[in-house]
C-alpha cells in the first residue's frame, strides 16, 4: 500500500505495479490530465509536479519530473499538480501571470512551466536566489521563445505555501511498506542487511536514469531497493579539509556545500540536467551507475575524491578513479553499495578549473568535461591532477598531460606541451555529441586556456 | 461597437492552458474498452522484407489484435499527393523506423512491449543516406527543376568579380511538445469519428476513407487543438489517425495512439537538409550581376510534400535581392531515411540561407560591410522582378532595413564589436543584419481557399467554425476578433470550437502561414451574410436601435430569419505555371529584418547570442500580442535550427538523435539576454487582406539567419584577413571550432 497526500486528502494505492510512473497514475487513474507527457525521460519538464516531505515542522517542496518517478517513491510524501493550484476555482498568481503575459501558445508545456514557477514562488528546493532562467532550464517550450515565460516568472512574488493541512496529514502517514519487490529501507544498516539478502536487487535513488530503463527500455527491474528514504545516507559533513556527501544526497542538496569546495563545481552542477533532475538525482547515483559521460566524476577525480563502499558491516575506501574499471563496468561487488564520497578541499596554492562542453549549455550531456587541479609553488606547477569525461569509455585521468605539467614553470610552453600530451592519454570516440577530432582538439585547447587569462562567454 | 480587431488579446485558451484544463487528444476521457496502439517499427534501414513473424506479438500479455498491410481493406497509403507512403511496409523496408504493423492492446505499455517482440526477416539493401550519396546515385524524385531569368552564364562571364562556394545546412526536428496522437471511435453504421492532432483534418478524413473503402462522408475528423505542429502534423499525423481508424473499424472498439517520443522522432520526417552551391558575378560595390544557385535536398524515402517544399526553396533563393540574371536549379533526392516534410518556412529558409551566404561571401571578397552589400542588392524601382517573373509590388525591405539600421545603432555597434575583438584573445564577437521577404500563398494555387460556418443563436451567442486548426499560433482568437467586429459584439460572445470536417468540408491544411488570411476572410464573409440579414430586419423596426444584440437575434428568429451562414474565400490574383516556374504564386510578401550580435569562444567553439533587434512587418496587426509571440517564437526556433539542433544519422539511415536527451532545442538560457522586438509601425498590406494584416507564422523564423551570419563574422574575426570562414549549419561548437582551425590554417 502506498499512501500520499494530494490536495488535502490521503490517497491510498493498493497493489500497484512498483514501476508504474506517477505521471501515468495521475493521468490515467486519477484523470488529472493537466500534467503532460512530452518525452517520458525527464528532459522536457511537461510533467513537472511538486513533491513535498516533512522536514521537522514544515514541508520541504521540490519540483520533479513525474514521468520518471515511480509511484512507490511518493509513499509518505505530498504531491501538488497543476490542478492543485486553482483548486478553489481561481487561478494562482503564477497562472495568472502566465495567462495575462502571453506565456502560453500551444499550451502543452504550460502546466510544467507553471509548476516550476510555482515551485520558485514558494522557495522550493534549488530555487532560492536562482534566476528564473535556471529554474526553468528543465522545461522545454517550442512556441514562445521563452521571453513571456521569463517575464511571468520575474513578475511573480514569493509567497508562503499553505502548509498546515499538508503537515498534519503527512504526520499521519505510517512508514513505507514493502510490496511486490519494492523495498524502502530507512537506515543504511537496514539497507546493508537487505542488500545482503537480495544482492541482485536494483538500487534506485532518484530514478533519473533507471526510470528510463522502464519508460524507454520497458525493462522489468526485478527487486528494487529504494534508498531515497535512508536518512543516514543524506548526510553532508563539511570539515575544514574535506567534504563528505552521503550517497543519497541529491544534487540540489549538495550544491551549496560543493560550491564552497570550488565555485566551478556550482557552475558544473547548474548545467547538470534541469532542476527537476537535480531535485531527484543523487551524486552517489551518478557515480554508481558508471556513466562514461557523467559530469561529476571527472571533477571529483581531479579533486582527489574517495569513495566509500559498504557491504554488510564491511567498508572499503578507494580513490574514485579506481571505481571505474572499463566501459559499463565498476568495482562494485554484489551486495555492495556506495555509501559516501569524500572530497578534499583544494588549498590556497591550488588552481582549479572545471569546464563542460556540450552542444547546448543547459541540461545537456557533455561532449567532454575537463577538470584541472594544479598546485602551484613559486610559479611552478608542483602537482597536476587532470581528469576528463567523454574522452574514453570511463572518466579517466590524463597521466601524460599531468606529467607534462608537473614540475614545470607556469608558462605558455608548459601548457602547450600539456595540450599536445593529451593525444597520448586518450583515443576518444566519435558519436552524436562530437567527433574524436573535436574532442581532442577542444580538450587540448582547454589545457592551453589554463595559461591564458580566463575570458568567459557569460561575462559578455 | 466592437473594438476587437487590433487589440492585444490573450490566446482564447490561455486560462485553460495555465490551469491544465485545455484538453489534448490523450486527455479526453476514454470510453470503456478503448484499445491502445503501438506501431511495430523497422529497426534497420533499406531492406527487402522477406518475413514477419508476429506470433510473439499476438501472444503477449494484453494484446487484443495485430494488423499488417494485408488487413487494410482499401488502399495502403497515407501519402498526401503521391501515393507512395504506405501505412505499413509490404515487401520493401524503405527506412529505419518505418511501420510494419500495429498492435492493439489493453494498455499503452503492453502495446509498446508487444510491438518489440516481432521477428523481422529482412535482407539488407544498400542504404543511401546523405545528399552526396543520393546525388551520386541520381535518385531524383523528379527531373531537376530550373527557374530563371536572363542569361546567367553570360552575366557571370561579364562580371568584374566572381566567386563560388557552397553551404550545407542540416534538417530540423519539429519537436512539437505534444507527440503525434489520435483517437478513433466507431459510430453507428460504418461511420468513424476521429480526434486527431493534425493540421489537416480533411486530408486525414480522405486518407482514412480510402484506406477503409469508405466515403469521405463516413469519416469525421475533429481537432480542438494541437500541442504544437510547425508543419510536422500537416501530412504526417495521418498515419497515426489511420492506424486508429483501421483498428476501430476492425475491432469495433475505440482505438487510441499516443506516440512515444523516440518512436515519433524515428517515424516522422523533419525539415529537409540542403546543400547549396553558388557561382556569383558582381561589381565593385558587391551588386550582383549574374548568379547560378544549385540546391539539393534530402527528401527521404517518399515524396510527401518535398516537391512543393523544394519549389519554395527556389522561390526564396532571392530573398530581398534583385538578381538581374539568374538560374536556380533544384534537385529533390530520394534517400533511405525518414521522409522529410513540411516545417515552418517550408523550404524557404533553406533557399534564403543560400543567398544570405552569397551576401557574406561577396562582402568578404570585397572587404565591404556585409550590410552595405545587402543594401546594394535590395529590390528597388526598375529592379523588381523575381526569378519567377513576379513583380515585387510591395517592397518595403529597404525602409525596414534602413529603420532597423538606425534604431538598433548598427554603425556604432559594428565599431564596438571591432574594438571588443581587438581587446580579446579568446572571445570574438560578430554582428549581422539580415532582411526577410517571404511569399504568402500556397504555391499550389488551388489550396488557397477556405470555408467557414457561423451560427448565431437566438440568445445572441455566436458559434464559430472554420477550416483552420489551432496549434498555438492564435488563429482562433484572431478569427473570433474578426467575427466579433462584424457583429459589433464583445469577442467573448464568439464561442471558438473544434475544427470538424462535418462542419466545414474540403479544407486546406493550416499551413503556409495562411490560416488567418484564408479563414478569417471566410468567417467574415459568413458573418457579414448574417449581419446583413439582421441589419435589414432591424431597419423594419424604428425601436431597433434600443435592442441588445440578443434582443435582435431573438426577434429575428421569431420573424423567421436564418441566423446561420457559410462563408467562403479564394485568394485572388494568383496563378503559377510550374512547367516554366513563372507566374504570380504569391498574393503579397511579408517582410522583416533582424540584427544579431554573437560572441564565440575560439578555444572551444561555444557561442552565445547576446543581443537581437527585430523589426517586423505584420501589416495592420489583428492582434499585436499574438503577432509578437509568433515573431519571438519563430526567431528562437530558427536560431535553434542554425545553431544547436543537430540531427545525426548513421550509415544505415538510423536517426541517432531521437529524444530530447540527444536532440537539443533551445532552452530559456539560450534566449538572448537582450531581445528588442518591434512591429513595423507603418505596416499595411498593399493587398486587400483581412483588415490589411499580413501573415506571421513562418516569416520570423528566417530572421534567425542573422545569427548564422553573425557567427560567420565572429569566426572571421578569429583570423582577420583570411576571408570567408567555411561554416555550415547548424553552427555547433564543433563546426565553429573546425571553421576557426580551417581559417587559421589558410596561407
Amino acid at each position: 500500500m502506498i499512501r500520499f497526500v494530494l490536495d488535502g486528502e490521503v490517497i491510498e494505492v493498493e497493489d500497484s505495479d512498483p514501476t508504474a510512473t506517477v505521471l501515468d497514475f495521475l493521468r490515467y487513474r486519477l484523470r488529472r490530465t493537466g500534467t503532460k507527457e512530452g518525452c517520458a525521460e525527464g528532459d522536457c519538464g511537461a510533467c513537472t509536479v511538486v513533491l513535498g516531505e516533512l522536514d521537522g515542522d514544515s514541508v520541504r517542496w521540490r519540483a520533479v519530473n513525474a514521468c520518471i518517478l515511480f509511484l512507490p517513491m511518493l509513499d509518505g510524501k505530498a504531491l501538488k499538480t497543476v490542478e492543485s493550484l486553482s483548486r478553489n476555482g481561481a487561478l494562482h498568481p503564477v497562472q495568472r501571470a502566465m495567462a495575462d503575459g502571453h506565456g502560453s501558445q500551444c499550451g502543452f508545456c504550460t502546466p510544467g512551466f507553471v509548476m516550476s514557477l510555482y515551485a520558485r514562488s514558494i522557495g522550493a528546493e534549488g530555487t532560492e536566489g536562482v534566476p528564473v532562467k535556471d529554474v526553468i532550464a528543465g522545461n522545454l517550450c517550442r512556441c514562445t521563445g521563452y521571453g513571456p515565460i521569463l517575464e511571468a516568472g520575474e513578475a511573480n512574488p514569493a509567497e508562503a505555501s499553505d502548509e498546515d493541512e499538508t503537515t498534519t496529514l503527512l504526520r499521519t502517514l505510517a512508514p513505507a511498506q514493502a510490496g511486490r519487490g519494492w523495498f524502502a529501507p530507512r537506515t543504511s544498516d537496514a539497507l546493508a542487511t537487505l542488500l545482503a539478502g537480495h544482492p541482485e536487487a536494483r538500487i534506485v535513488a532518484g530514478a533519473t536514469d533507471v526510470g528510463l530503463w522502464v519508460t524507454k527500455g520497458l525493462r522489468d527491474l526485478g527487486t528494487v531497493i529504494f534508498i531515497g528514504d535512508v536518512a543516514d545516507l543524506k548526510r553532508i559533513e563539511e570539515g575544514p579539509n574535506d567534504l563528505t556527501i552521503g550517497a543519497g544526497v541529491r544534487y540540489s542538496e549538495a550544491r551549496d556545500a560543493l560550491a564552497r569546495v570550488h565555485p566551478d563545481l556550482a557552475e558544473l552542477m547548474r548545467r547538470i540536467g534541469g532542476l527537476q533532475v537535480r531535485n531527484a538525482g543523487t551524486i552517489g547515483g551518478n557515480i554508481a551507475n558508471g556513466s562514461p559521460i557523467g559530469d561529476m566524476p571527472p571533477a571529483l577525480i581531479a579533486l582527489g575524491a574517495e569513495l566509500v563502499l559498504r557491504r554488510g558491516g564491511e567498508r572499503r575506501t578507494m580513490p574514485l578513479e579506481r571505481y571505474f574499471l572499463s566501459y559499463g563496468k565498476q568495482d562494485r561487488q554484489p551486495g555492495e553499495f556506495v555509501e559516501s564520497i569524500r572530497i578534499p578541499r583544494p588549498g590556497a596554492d591550488t588552481r582549479v578549473r572545471i569546464v563542460k562542453l556540450s552542444k547546448r549549455f543547459d541540461s545537456d550531456i557533455s561532449a567532454l568535461c575537463g577538470a584541472f587541479v594544479l598546485r602551484v609553488e613559486e610559479e611552478r606547477i608542483a602537482e597536476a591532477r587532470i581528469a576528463f569525461g567523454g574522452m574514453a569509455g570511463i572518466p579517466a585521468r590524463a597521466p601524460a598531460c599531468e606529467a607534462a605539467l608537473a614540475g614545470k614553470p607556469w608558462s605558455e610552453a608548459t601548457f602547450e606541451a600539456g595540450a599536445r600530451a593529451l593525444a597520448e592519454d586518450y583515443r576518444p570516440l566519435s558519436d552524436l555529441r562530437g567527433s574524436s577530432r573535436y574532442r581532442l582538439a577542444a580538450a587540448a585547447n582547454l589545457v592551453r586556456g589554463l595559461w591564458l587569462e580566463h575570458e568567459s562567454l557569460f561575462d559578455v | 461597437m466592437s473594438d476587437a480587431v487590433g487589440r492585444p488579446l490573450r490566446h482564447d485558451s490561455a486560462e485553460g492552458h495555465v490551469a491544465g484544463s485545455a484538453l489534448y487528444v490523450d486527455d479526453l476521457p476514454e470510453a470503456p474498452g478503448t484499445l491502445h496502439l503501438a506501431f511495430g517499427l523497422a529497426g534497420d534501414g533499406h531492406a527487402r522484407l522477406s518475413g514477419l513473424d508476429l506470433t510473439g506479438v499476438r501472444s503477449a500479455p494484453g494484446v487484443v489484435a495485430v494488423f499488417t498491410a494485408a488487413d487494410i481493406p482499401g488502399e495502403n497509403n497515407v501519402g498526401p499527393v503521391f501515393h507512395d507512403d504506405r501505412l505499413f511496409a509490404e515487401d520493401e523496408i524503405l527506412y529505419p523506423g518505418q511501420p510494419l504493423f500495429v498492435v492493439a492492446a489493453t494498455g499503452n505499455r503492453a502495446a509498446r512491449a508487444a510491438a518489440r517482440l516481432a521477428k523481422i526477416e529482412a535482407e539488407p539493401r544498400p542504404a543511401l543516406v546523405t545528399i552526396a550519396e543520393a546525388l551520386d546515385a541520381g535518385t531524383d524524385f523528379e527531373p531537376p527543376q530550373r527557374m530563371g531569368r536572363g542569361d546567367a552564364g553570360a552575366a557571370l562571364e561579364r562580371a568584374p568579380h566572381r566567386l563560388s562556394g557552397t553551404v550545407a545546412m542540416g534538417g530540423q526536428e519539429h519537436f512539437y511538445l505534444e507527440g503525434q496522437a489520435a483517437l478513433a471511435t466507431p459510430i453507428e453504421g460504418r461511420h468513424i469519428h476521429v480526434v486527431s492532432s493534425t493540421q489537416h483534418p480533411s486530408e486525414v478524413q480522405h486518407l482514412i476513407a480510402t484506406l477503409l473503402r469508405l466515403s469521405s462522408a463516413d469519416v469525421t475528423v475533429e481537432v480542438r487543438r494541437m500541442g504544437g505542429g510547425f508543419g510536422g502534423k500537416e501530412t504526417q499525423a495521418a498515419a497515426y489517425a489511420a492506424a486508429c481508424a483501421l483498428v476501430a473499424a476492425k475491432t469495433g472498439r475505440p482505438a487510441k495512439i499516443r506516440a512515444d517520443r523516440d518512436d515519433d522522432m524515428a517515424m516522422t520526417g523533419k525539415r529537409h537538409d540542403f546543400v547549396a552551391d553558388y557561382d556569383v558575378g558582381f561589381d565593385g560595390d558587391g551588386r550582383i550581376e549574374g548568379i547560378r544557385i544549385a540546391l539539393a535536398s534530402r527528401c527521404g524515402a517518399t515524396v510527401d510534400l518535398s516537391l512543393a517544399i523544394n519549389d519554395r526553396a527556389m522561390f526564396h533563393a532571392d530573398n530581398c535581392y534583385y538578381l538581374p540574371a539568374v538560374e536556380i536549379v533544384s534537385r529533390r533526392l530520394k534517400t533511405h531515411t525518414v521522409s522529410n516534410t513540411a516545417f515552418r518556412g517550408f523550404g524557404g529558409p533553406q533557399g534564403m540561407m543560400a543567398i544570405e551566404r552569397v551576401m557574406d561571401a561577396v562582402a568578404a571578397q570585397l572587404g565591404l560591410d556585409p550590410l552595405a552589400v545587402r543594401q546594394a542588392n535590395l529590390y528597388g524601382p526598375g529592379r523588381d522582378v523575381t526569378p519567377y517573373h513576379q513583380t515585387v509590388e510591395d517592397n518595403v525591405a529597404p525602409e525596414i532595413v534602413a529603420e532597423l539600421t538606425e534604431s538598433a545603432g548598427y554603425a556604432a555597434r559594428r565599431e564596438a564589436v571591432a574594438e571588443f575583438n581587438a581587446g580579446h584573445r579568446i572571445l570574438k564577437k560578430g554582428l549581422a543584419l539580415t532582411p526577410v521577404k517571404f511569399g504568402i500563398s500556397f504555391t499550389t494555387t488551388h489550396l488557397n481557399q477556405a470555408g467557414a460556418l457561423v451560427l448565431v443563436y437566438a440568445d445572441g451567442s455566436i458559434h464559430l467554425n472554420h477550416g483552420g486548426t489551432e496549434m498555438g499560433q492564435g488563429l482562433m482568437i484572431k478569427v473570433a476578433q474578426v467575427v466579433a467586429d462584424v457583429f459589433r459584439v464583445p469577442v467573448e460572445t464568439v464561442k471558438v470550437s473544434a475544427t470538424r470536417t462535418d462542419k466545414v468540408p474540403n479544407t486546406s491544411a493550416t499551413a503556409a502561414s495562411s490560416g488567418t488570411d484564408l479563414n478569417a476572410m471566410a468567417a467574415r464573409n459568413a458573418a457579414e451574410t448574417i449581419r446583413k440579414r439582421l441589419d435589414d430586419f432591424a431597419a423594419t423596426d424604428p425601436e431597433s436601435p434600443s435592442w441588445t444584440f440578443g434582443d435582435l437575434c431573438r426577434r429575428a428568429h421569431i420573424a423567421r430569419i436564418s441566423l446561420a451562414a457559410t462563408g467562403y474565400y479564394a485568394t485572388p490574383k494568383i496563378h503559377y505555371d510550374r512547367d516554366t516556374h513563372s507566374g504570380r504564386p504569391f498574393l503579397y510578401f511579408a517582410y522583416g529584418a533582424a540584427l544579431s550580435e554573437v560572441v564565440i569562444d575560439t578555444l572551444t567553439g561555444e557561442h552565445r547570442v547576446v543581443a537581437v533587434d527585430i523589426l517586423h512587418d505584420v501589416g495592420r496587426s489583428l492582434n499585436p500580442a499574438i503577432d509578437l509571440g509568433q515573431i519571438e517564437g519563430g526567431f528562437i526556433q530558427g536560431m535553434g535550427w542554425l545553431t544547436v539542433e543537430e540531427l545525426v544519422f548513421d550509415d544505415r539511415g538510423r536517426l541517432l538523435t531521437h529524444a530530447p536527451s540527444t536532440y537539443k532545442i533551445p532552452t530559456a538560457g539560450d534566449r538572448p539576454p537582450r531581445m528588442d522586438i518591434r512591429l513595423w509601425k507603418r505596416g499595411e498590406n498593399a493587398e486587400e487582406t483581412i483588415h490589411r494584416s499580413k501573415a506571421v507564422g513562418e516569416p520570423p523564423l528566417m530572421l534567425a539567419i542573422s545569427v548564422f551570419s553573425a557567427l560567420t563574422q565572429a569566426v572571421a574575426a578569429a583570423a582577420p584577413g583570411k576571408g570567408l570562414p567555411k561554416l555550415d549549419a547548424p553552427a555547433t561548437p564543433e563546426r565553429i571550432l573546425s571553421a576557426i582551425d580551417e581559417l587559421r590554417a589558410r596561407p
